[in-house]
C-alpha cells in the first residue's frame, strides 16, 4: 500500500505575530519554520500504514524551494521518498494549491508511483481554510472524509474515526481514498540525528506545479497583527502567600466555591 | 438571497448554527434580500417555530430516500444543487467539522472559493465581498476581497454572539429532492459510538485547570485533578505536556486541540504561546500560576501569581477543603 502525506510549510510564530511592511507577510527574519502539528501526524500515519501493511511512504509540499526542510523532516521520520512542487513567488490560493497536488499525483502515477491513501491535516496551521484535502479528492474523483483521529485499514478498506459530540461516528471507505486528520491519531516519532543526517542525502523529486483556475477569484488584501490589549494581569501575590486572594477571587468574583 | 446550512439536533438547531445565523442575517440584511436555510430530514425534521425569532424567510428540508444518516458528499451535492436551482449569492454554515466539510463539498462541486473562518463581512459593489477573517486561530487577521457568483463563508467559532432579528419573520417551508448517484455515498457514517465518557469534557466544563511544562511530570497532576475536583472542573493541558506524554492528546487545549468556555481558566506552567490562547479565548476569567513574571501568559491573564505551583496548589487545595 503506498500512503501520500501532503504539508505545509509554515513559520514557527512565538508569542507575538511581527508582519512585514507592507503587510503581506509574517516577518520571518528571527522565526524557524514548521508545519503544522495535524500535518506531522499525517506523515506519521503513513510512515505507520506503509510499515504495517508493505509498500511505500511519500511526502509532498508545494511551495518554495526552502520546503525541502519540511520533506526533509518527514524524511527523517522515515518516509521513503519526497515531492516537492516548486513554486515561485506567487500566492497560490486553497483552490490553486488542490489543482496543482492533484495535477502532481497524476504525474506521480504516470511515473509509476500510485497512492492506496492520501492523507492531509485537516486544516493548515496558518490560512486554516479547511479544504484543500476536499478539492483534491473531488479533482481526482476520490472519496473523502475529513477530521479523522483513527484509522485503521483492513482489505482495502480504510475504518476511519471522526469525534462528535459524546461519541465517535465511523466510516468504512474502499481504497484509494482522501483522509485528513487531527493531531492526537497518532504520536509522531522524534527523528534520530542519525536519521536526519541520513534524510539529509537523501534526493527530493522536483516538479513544477500546474494549476487550473476554476471560477471566481479570492484575493488576500492584507494581513493584520490584532491590538492586544496591553493588559497586565493584576498580580495576587508570591507564591503561598498569594492562596487567601487566589480563594477570595475564586468565592466572590466567579462564585466556583 | 443569502442561504444557510443548518446543524439540528433532533428539531433543534445547534448552538452553532445560531451563531452563524447572526453571520448570515447580515448578509441577506445587507443586500436586502431574503435568509433561506436548508436543514437534512431523515428521522426528524427541523422544526420552524423558533426561526422566525431569527429571521428566516424560507425553510428548505432536503428530503431523499438514501439521506437518514450524514454522507458528507451526498450532503454537499445537495447543497449544492439547491443553490444551482435558487442562486443565492452567498452560502453560510456554521464553523464546525461537519460545516466545514460540508461546504468544502460544495466549494469543489460549484468550482467556486470557499473563506472560512470569518469574523466580519462587507457587500461592496458589483456583489463582490470584503471579509476579515482569521488566520492562525485567531493571532493574526487577513483581510480579503472574494468575487464569485456564489460565496462560501463559514464564520469563527465564538465570534459571533447569538442574537435575534429585530422583527419575526413567519417562514416558509418546501421540500427539496436531490438527484444523487451511488457514489456519493461511498462515504457515509455507518455508526456512531458512544463514548463512556467520564467527568465533564472539557468544552463544557466551568470550571478548567490547565496544566503544562511547568508540571514537571505526570504524577504532579494529581494536584491539579484534586484543584478540579474541589471546584467542580476538569483538567486540561498544553501541548508540550502532550508531547511529554504526561497526559493523552484528549486534554489538550489550543489550536490543534479543545476550545474552551469555562468561567475560569487556571493555567499552571503554561507560557502562553498563541497556539495555547487561542484555545481559551472563550474563557471569562484567566487566572495564571507561573514562577516567571515575565511569562506571555502574565500580560494575557486577568490574575496571577508568582511562584511554585508545586507550592501554591495543594496550599489552596488545603485552604478550600477546610473553607
Ligand atoms: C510561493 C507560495 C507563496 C505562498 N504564500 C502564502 C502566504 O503568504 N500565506 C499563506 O497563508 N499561504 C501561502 N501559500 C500557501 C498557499 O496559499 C496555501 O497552502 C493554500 O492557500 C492552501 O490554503 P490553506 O492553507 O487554507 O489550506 P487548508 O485547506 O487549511 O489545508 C488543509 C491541508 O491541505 C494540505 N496543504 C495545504 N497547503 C498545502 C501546500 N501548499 N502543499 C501541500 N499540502 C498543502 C495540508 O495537509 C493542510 O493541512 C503560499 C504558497 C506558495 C507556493
Ligand atoms: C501550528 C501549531 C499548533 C499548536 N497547537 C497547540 C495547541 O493546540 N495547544 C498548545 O498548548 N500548544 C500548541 N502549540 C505549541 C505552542 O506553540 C507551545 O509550544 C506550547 O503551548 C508550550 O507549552 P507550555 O506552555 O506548557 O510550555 P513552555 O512554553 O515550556 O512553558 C512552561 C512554563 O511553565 C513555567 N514553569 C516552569 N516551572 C514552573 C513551576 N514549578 N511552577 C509554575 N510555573 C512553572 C515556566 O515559567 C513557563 O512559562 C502549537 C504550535 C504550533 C506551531
Amino acid at each position: 500500500m503506498n500512503v501520500l502525506a501532503c504539508i505545509k510549510r509554515v513559520p514557527n510564530t512565538g508569542a507575538k505575530i511581527v508582519l512585514t511592511d507592507d503587510e503581506q507577510r509574517i516577518d520571518t527574519t528571527n522565526l524557524g519554520f514548521t508545519m503544522s502539528p495535524h500535518e506531522e501526524c499525517a506523515i506519521e500515519e503513513a510512515v505507520q500504514q506503509t510499515e504495517a501493511h508493505g509498500g511505500s511512504a511519500h511526502v509532498l509540499t508545494l511551495g518554495p524551494e526552502e520546503a525541502t526542510e519540511q520533506l526533509r523532516t518527514g524524511l527523517a521520520m522515515q518516509a521513503d521518498e519526497a515531492t516537492l512542487l516548486e513554486a515561485g513567488d506567487e500566492e497560490w490560493g486553497p483552490r490553486a494549491t488542490a489543482s496543482a497536488i492533484a495535477n502532481g499525483v497524476r504525474e506521480l502515477g504516470d511515473d509509476g508511483a500510485e497512492f492506496d491513501l492520501l492523507l492531509f491535516g485537516n486544516e493548515s496551521a496558518d490560512a486554516a481554510n479547511y479544504q484543500v484535502g476536499t478539492r483534491v479528492a473531488a479533482e481526482l474523483d476520490l472519496p473523502c472524509v475529513t477530521g479523522i483521529k483513527s484509522l485503521d485499514v483492513e482489505d482495502g478498506t480504510a475504518i476511519a474515526r471522526r469525534e462528535v459530540s459524546g461519541g465517535e461516528e465511523v466510516y468504512e471507505i474502499a481504497l484509494p481514498a482522501v483522509i485528513t486528520v487531527k493531531e492526537g491519531i497518532n504520536e509522531p516519532r522524534y527523528a534520530s540525528m542519525r536519521a536526519k543526517m541520513q534524510a539529509r542525502r537523501q534526493d527530493v523529486d522536483r516538479r513544477e506545479p500546474t494549476a487550473d483556475t476554476g471560477a471566481g477569484t479570492y484575493e488576500k488584501v492584507r494581513l493584520e497583527a490584532p491590538e492586544t490589549a496591553e493588559s497586565e494581569a493584576e498580580i495576587l501575590g508570591d507564591g503561598t502567600d498569594a492562596v487567601a486572594n487566589v480563594v477570595d477571587v475564586l468565592e466572590s468574583e466567579v462564585e466556583v466555591i | 438571497m443569502t442561504l444557510a446550512f443548518v446543524e439540528r439536533e433532533g428539531s433543534d438547531p445547534t448552538e452553532e448554527t445560531l451563531e452563524m445565523l447572526t453571520l448570515a442575517r447580515e448578509l441577506a440584511d445587507g443586500d436586502g434580500e431574503s435568509l433561506d436555510v436548508v436543514a437534512f430530514a431523515g428521522g426528524s425534521r427541523l422544526s420552524v417555530d423558533e426561526l422566525g425569532a431569527y429571521g428566516v424567510d424560507e425553510v428548505y428540508h432536503v428530503v431523499h430516500d438514501r439521506l437518514d444518516g450524514y454522507a458528507p458528499e451526498a450532503w454537499g451535492e445537495s447543497v449544492a444543487q439547491l443553490a444551482s436551482d435558487v442562486d443565492p449569492s452567498a452560502v453560510v454554515a456554521p464553523g464546525t467539522d461537519r460545516g466545514h466539510e460540508v461546504l468544502a463539498h460544495v466549494g469543489a462541486t460549484l468550482d467556486v472559493p470557499m473563506a472560512a473562518n470569518c469574523i466580519g463581512i462587507d457587500v461592496v459593489e458589483d456583489g463582490a465581498y470584503e471579509l476579515r477573517r482569521n488566520r492562525w486561530g485567531g493571532s493574526l487577521i487577513e483581510h480579503a476581497r472574494l468575487e464569485a457568483g456564489t460565496t462560501l463563508l463559514t464564520p469563527a467559532e465564538h465570534e459571533f454572539p447569538i442574537e435575534k432579528a429585530e422583527s419575526t419573520t413567519d417562514p416558509s417551508e418546501s421540500e427539496f429532492t436531490p438527484s444523487l448517484e451511488d457514489t456519493q455515498f461511498r462515504v457515509q457514517v455507518e455508526r456512531v459510538e458512544r463514548a463512556d465518557e467520564e467527568g465533564i469534557p472539557l468544552g463544557e466544563a466551568r470550571v478548567v485547570i490547565g496544566g503544562g511544562r511547568g508540571v514537571g511530570g505526570p504524577d504532579a497532576y494529581d494536584q491539579l485533578e484534586e484543584l478540579a475536583d474541589l471546584l467542580g472542573g476538569t483538567v486540561g493541558a498544553s501541548r508540550a505536556a502532550v508531547n511529554e506524554g504526561w497526559r493523552p492528546h484528549d486534554d489538550q487545549i489550543g489550536q490543534t486541540g479543545a476550545k474552551i468556555s469555562p468561567d475560569i481558566y487556571i493555567p499552571c506552567g503554561i507560557s502562553g504561546a498563541v497556539q495555547h490562547m487561542v484555545g481559551c479565548k472563550g474563557a471569562e476569567t484567566i487566572l495564571a500560576i507561573n514562577t516567571d513574571p515575565e511569562a506571555a501568559i502574565i500580560q494575557k491573564a486577568d490574575y496571577a501569581v508568582i511562584g511554585d505551583l508545586h507550592e501554591i496548589v495543594p496550599e489552596l487545595n488545603d485552604t478550600i477543603r477546610e473553607a
